[in-house]
């Protein structure tokens, strides 16, 4: 995968991560999927169509959902509040991966962004041929966050910015 | 949170109304929180684009703050619809996708101004008092900085 399509989501998951954390936001590992992906704590799921197709799952664990909640809704947030807790972490889905997109569409690949759902299944879909999968492991204060990235090259002239302006 | 001096309608000096259209509940009250302490007051919330224009009927706010990728009906084309038909209608699009052709279709269908997610409350109050500058006013209350 292409590390020019994968930099902006880094880029953007450790900006507004830090800013919603207020401490700082490493990245642990990244590595491409050979096994199917496992949820790991209370995930978002964003779909991307376009020149670039695919989806990425944006996945928090516990302790750093709720940190994350309390955080952004200004009160303290405990694990009864799941409905709360699950709208952060949508919430916080779509502002880093649209915070992506806005990147690589000024860099001229193309997309449109669907609204987050919530990725109940233990486990999700295995990478495939055309589908290649980089798994990225952000460490925060309060826990880690995952983040899924599978994309498939819809249109092989739009991996070129130059070719799609 | 952060106080702001209160922007006010000159008209009335009344608290500026907000409608506040987001597919996110979370977001929705995140920013309601957030233009409470510009002085605002919340006349209405909405969750697509379709209820935003109901809601715009019902309630005709100062200011709507519009999402842009909601289910149903997108904001820009909600902001369009309601332009449409209140050419006063002042719509500010707050979208965590920002890129440039996002912005100006939103600009060029009738929107005032486009506030990137995540929101900066200093910089959502720059852009309402912006927004409000035909009819608003800022006033200091006491002890209140911005």
């Amino acid at each position: 995968m292409r590390m020019d399509l994968i930099q902006p989501f880094i880029n953007s998951t450790d900006a507004v991560l830090a800013q919603g954390l207020e401490s700082p936001v490493s990245i642990e590992n990244l590595s491409m999927e050979q096994e199917a992906y496992r949820r790991n704590g209370i995930a978002a799921e964003v779909n991307l169509t376009g020149e670039i197709e695919g989806r990425i799952i944006f996945d928090v664990e516990v302790r750093a959902a709720l940190q994350l909640a309390s955080r952004l809704a200004g009160v303290e947030v405990s694990e009864t509040d799941e409905e709360l807790v699950r709208e952060a972490v949508c919430e916080l889905a779509n502002q880093i991966i649209g915070n992506a997109v806005t990147t690589l569409n000024d860099q001229g690949f193309h997309f449109h962004v669907h609204p987050p759902t919530l990725h109940t299944s233990a486990q999700g879909s295995k990478s495939s041929e055309d589908t290649e999968a980089l798994v990225m492991v952000f460490n925060t204060a309060s826990g880690n966050v995952f983040m899924n990235v599978a994309l498939r090259h819809h249109c092989p002239g739009a991996l070129e910015p130059a070719l799609t302006t | 949170m952060e106080k702001f001096a209160p922007v006010t309608r000159s008209e009335d000096g009344q608290p500026v109304r907000y409608l506040i259209v987001d597919d996110s509940v979370f977001a929705r009250k995140n920013l309601a929180r957030m233009v409470e302490t510009f002085g605002g007051q919340i006349v209405g919330e909405a969750g697509d684009g379709v209820s935003a224009i109901s809601e715009y009927e019902r309630v005709t706010p100062d200011i709507v703050l519009m999402d842009i990728t909601m289910p149903q009906m997108e904001g820009i084309e909600a902001a369009e619809k309601i332009v449409r038909d209140h050419p006063g209608a002042r719509i500010v699009m707050v979208s965590s996708v920002g890129y440039q052709e996002n912005i100006v279709a939103a600009l060029q269908r009738g929107a005032r101004h486009f506030v990137q997610k995540p929101v900066k409350p200093e910089v959502l109050y720059e852009v309402i008092k912006y927004v409000m500058l035909d009819d608003g006013t800022t006033t200091r209350s006491k002890g209140a900085g911005a």
